[in-house]
């Protein structure tokens, strides 16, 4: 935003806390923005510098300083994206393990760090040191009994109740748009909306810090989405450095495109796969020199993350699997079957959340948002400490899921039986029966998966920082799992049934069950958010093996399919439509046979249409039209008689224009003449001095005629982001088509509440 | 009196203008090299399996790269010479290292953000209404209670305080309470009307 620095001489390092002055082409509020005019000012502003830059050097240099401030702004974007992800992943880390004890040598330690140097760590208890000291320990002074147990769940759910307490608080009291996922919001603000204050500063400092402070309480979601908004908040500061980009709409928005791939390279370490994340999911308009950007800019914030080091092994992500054994063509049987699951999962998510969500915005639920948080965390904690796959945090669960067993596991989910005469080397197990341990597992996962599935529906959407990317993965990977298992013990114990007999030899490594869980995150996570090719790279990004895409495309293919054929609409593109943003999907289809006349507005027994002429409306009556009416613009015609349209002024520009005029210029009262004319007539003297606004005046709206299709116009409005579209009759102006009408109209034709459409 | 106001004014300023300086401080801190490498900070883990009668075990040593392999970290080798082979063949040598300084700093610098948010937080929703309250009198504190754009009283406050208060001062407090008031208008579109967010 624009400053005058000179009003107190106090200097340009205190004006960011004067109040920005509103000019002449910023936006208002819970408006959308006219990407044409941002584009014709870039343009012109490219072409002024570009002309520039011939007369001497300073102004050469600055052309090409110019040039290049966008590939300065995506590497500050990267530096602190990755930083801030770093810091997370550590604090998580910790504070995670806070909740069942502290290292006594360092407090900062979380449990395995705690461990790292000790000697006392066998084969079966890989993380019993002398250092780690559990609550129960430090209390009481035992470590196993009953009493143990109920203080150590006592001061877990304790230590929970504490962390979401206190994000709830931070939240409220300083950051109320911290809450939620922020994609729903990230969406709509890229195709052109504005929410002033979403990606502000304080924003950008509250919901890292309260993200740590809500996965650490053991609530089931997860970090991705949130990241996003992170790494689009870190886009917004820096935008803000450069007047190119702080200035204009839509320059800023092509670098909140690429902060948005920044944000999924660095949550799911997959920076291919978060451009395409950003370019499917997110992004309305993605130039190709955007993608080139954001691929730049995730690669810094990866390459930041990976210098910090948070896991300790130069990965990036919790759960990077390194297996190369090969997947069979009979296994896309129960792959497909994973997908079927997934998109079922999803359509009962995405149903069931927004259910919830529609309840907590209408009913006395949404009045005690502070306790909703409270009771949910208790609920979570309260029932996740005693399986100890829900016990542990979502990461860890899908880490170990995704994990193939060899013999150096010593978990309970590999508690195979081992021949012990076995000589083959590390990671070509053969296939071998479960043990007891995996049985019990089995059914610990069972109930861990129908608990997850139950929790997330209430978790997604309180007003904490929420994401539902880690969630879906542990539906889909416990299934995964159980199915895998299912499978490989089948084939070890019936191989010579007619489809193990081809491809499964006894003695030989068939199947992997970490392969099946990894199949069924990915068939979740795309049934919910109806990603697919995004999805299919993040999760082979994450994996390393590009021997796994068939079976991951499978997958994600069919969940899409199933899930589609129950409603159209992701949870992303849901929620949009719950809170009535006015986003315009570039996925619809508008088949329906409408005309531009059934749309446009005034209707049947509306109020004419409330427009000005070019020379004879008066100061007076033009603010009577702006005090009784609250439309955006108002079209300016030759004359009421011939109604023949000239041009199109907005609102606020009018507002601002004449509020100058009354300080500035003399003469101008309330009788004045507007004129939106070149060439102002001679006047006689006693009458007053006429204003001219041609210069607000956007001579080239755009004009349909009332016989042109709607799907032509939702076509128009879709690829041009238009705001409002002029119907006119052999020349002379009919009406007016804006946005709204057009969500409204399409909503109505998919009998949905064409009410719900709330902004314009 | 003074400080009352003052107070506010100089939490809003501190913690505006120290939170980017700690942010820089993380930043150069943790993409420094670390070269100054505790000894603690690698080590060479091998976790070999069960063989014959002897039990799985995790051996750890600080070693280089290089010699990060069985041989030279399992000590004392548990089997004799000619089944060494067999016994190092089961057995996942990984090198791993990490930062301690890093990972205390990030710590550190965490909780010592959350402190001052938390901090500020008690500050804006306990302390200053009850010295303003102590300060202004009942009736105006009732008056601002849930207006949005009216900020009267404060505005009475300004003008009877600040009459020769610094410029910088004035711009926190109004910064201030324009933020306040920002605040305010999510908090109602979100919390209370929502609107946005569901």
């Amino acid at each position: 935003m624009s400053t005058t620095g000179e009003m107190n001489g106090s200097g340009n390092l205190m004006d960011f806390l004067d109040e920005p002055v509103p000019d002449s082409g910023t936006y208002e509020d819970f408006h959308t923005i006219d990407w044409l005019r941002e584009k014709s000012r870039d343009t012109d502003r490219h072409r002024k510098i570009t002309s520039k830059s011939r007369e001497s050097i300073w102004d050469f240099i600055k052309s090409l300083l110019d040039a290049w401030s966008g590939w300065v702004v995506m590497l500050f974007i990267g530096l602190l994206a990755g930083t801030i992800a770093g810091v997370n992943d550590l604090a998580v880390d910790w504070m995670t393990d806070l909740k069942e004890g502290v290292c006594l040598s360092a407090f900062w330690y979380s449990h395995e760090q705690c461990c790292w140097t000790s000697n006392e760590t066998t084969f079966d208890n890989r993380d019993k040191c002398p250092q780690w000291h559990t609550w129960s320990e430090l209390m009481i002074g035992l470590t196993d009994g009953g009493s143990a147990y109920v203080l150590n769940y006592f001061l877990y759910v304790m230590w929970a109740l504490a962390f979401s307490f206190l994000a709830v608080s931070l939240v409220r009291v300083f950051a109320p748009y911290a809450c939620g996922s922020g994609i729903p919001e990230i969406k709509t603000i890229l195709s052109g909306f504005i929410i002033r204050g979403y990606l502000g500063k304080w924003t950008l400092l509250i919901k890292p810090v309260t993200l740590v402070l809500v996965v650490s309480s053991g609530l089931s979601l997860g970090k991705e989405g949130p990241m996003v908004h992170v790494a689009c908040c870190c886009g917004n500061l820096f935008c803000s450095l450069f007047s190119k980009y702080s200035k204009n709409e839509a320059k800023r928005r092509e670098v909140l495109s690429a902060a948005a791939a920044v944000g999924v390279s660095v949550a799911f370490g997959a920076p291919i796969g978060g451009v395409l994340f950003s370019l499917e999911e997110v992004s309305y308009y993605f130039p190709l020199k955007t993608l080139w950007r954001s691929f730049f800019a995730a690669l810094v914030a990866a390459f930041t993350l990976r210098s910090i080091n948070p896991f300790g092994n130069s990965r990036l992500v919790l759960f990077y699997v390194e297996y190369h054994t090969p997947w069979y063509m009979a296994e896309l049987i129960p792959f497909i079957l994973l997908g079927v699951f997934g998109g079922l999962w999803g359509t009962l998510f995405i149903r069931a959340n927004i259910a919830w969500c529609r309840r907590r915005k209408t009913t006395q639920l949404g009045k005690y948002p502070v306790l909703e948080v409270i009771a949910v965390t208790a609920i979570t904690a309260i029932l996740a400490f005693p399986n100890p796959y829900t016990r542990r945090s979502t990461s860890k669960l899908v880490s170990e899921l995704f994990n193939d067993c060899g013999s150096l596991e010593s978990s309970q989910l590999c508690d195979y039986i081992n021949d012990p005469n076995m000589t083959r080397p590390v990671d070509d197990i053969p296939d071998r029966p479960a043990g007891p341990g995996v049985y019990s597992a089995l059914w610990q996962l069972a109930l861990a998966l129908i608990f997850k599935i139950f929790i997330t529906i209430f978790t997604f959407g309180m007003k904490i920082p929420s994401g539902l990317f880690i969630p879906s993965m542990a539906v889909g990977a416990i299934a995964g799992r159980i199915v895998g298992i299912a499978v490989e013990q089948m084939a070890y114990h019936h191989h010579d049934w007619i489809i193990f007999r081809n491809w499964c030899r006894p003695g030989a490594d068939c199947v992997t069950p970490g392969l099946y869980a990894m199949v069924g995150a990915a068939a979740c996570l795309g049934g919910v958010t109806r990603m697919t090719v995004s999805l299919v790279v993040i999760m082979f990004e994450l994996t390393g093996g590009l021997e796994y895409i068939v079976p991951l495309m499978a997958a994600a293919v069919t969940s899409k399919w199933v899930a589609d054929a129950f409603g159209k609409e992701g949870i992303y593109e849901s929620h949009i439509k719950l809170n009535g943003y006015p986003f315009l999907d570039v996925k619809d289809e508008f088949t329906h046979r409408t005309l531009a006349t059934d749309v446009m507005r005034p209707r049947r027994n509306e109020p004419p249409l409330a427009i000005l002429t070019q020379d004879s409306t008066t100061v007076e009556d033009v603010e009577a039209l702006i005090k009784d009416t609250d439309y955006n613009g108002f079209p300016v015609v030759v004359s009421r008689e011939s109604e023949r349209l000239i041009g199109f002024v907005q609102r606020r520009d009018l507002i601002l224009a004449i509020k100058n005029a009354r300080q500035k210029q003399e003469g101008v009262v309330s009788n004045s003449v507007v004129y939106f004319i070149e060439d102002v007539p001679q006047l006689p003297a006693s009458s007053p001095q006429p204003l001219k606004l041609r210069r607000i005046l956007n001579l080239s709206p755009f004009t349909v005629t009332d016989h042109t299709p709607m799907e032509t116009v939702v076509d128009i409005f879709r690829k041009l982001g238009l705001r409002q579209c002029l119907v006119t009759r052999s020349g002379r102006l009919l009406g007016i088509i804006t946005k709204k009408d057009v969500l409204r109209h399409m909503a109505q034709m998919a009998n949905q509440d064409p009410e719900s459409i709330m902004f314009n | 009196m003074v400080f009352a106001g003052g107070g506010s004014r100089l939490t809003h300023l501190s913690l505006e203008l120290s939170l980017p300086c700690l942010a820089t401080l993380l930043l150069l801190l943790l993409l420094q090299p670390s070269d100054a490498k505790n000894s603690e900070d690698v080590r060479c883990k091998c976790i070999c399996p069960p063989y014959k009668e002897n039990f799985g075990h995790i051996y750890k040593k600080n070693v280089s790269q290089k010699d990060c392999d069985c041989l030279h970290v399992v000590e004392p080798m548990p089997v004799p010479g000619p089944d060494v082979e067999a016994y190092c063949l089961r057995c996942e040598c990984k090198y791993e290292e990490r930062s301690s300084v890093t990972i205390k700093a990030t710590i550190i610098i965490y909780l010592s953000i959350l402190g001052l948010l938390l901090l500020y937080m008690v500050y804006l929703t306990l302390l200053e209404p009850f010295l303003k309250r102590r300060l202004f009198g009942h009736s105006q504190m009732l008056q601002n209670e849930d207006d949005v754009g009216d900020h009267q009283p404060f505005a009475n406050a300004h003008d009877v305080l600040s009459r020769s208060r610094a410029n910088v001062l004035n711009k926190v407090e109004y910064a201030q309470q324009r933020w306040k008031r920002q605040v305010q208008e999510q908090r109602k579109s979100v919390f209370d009307r929502h609107v946005v967010l569901s």
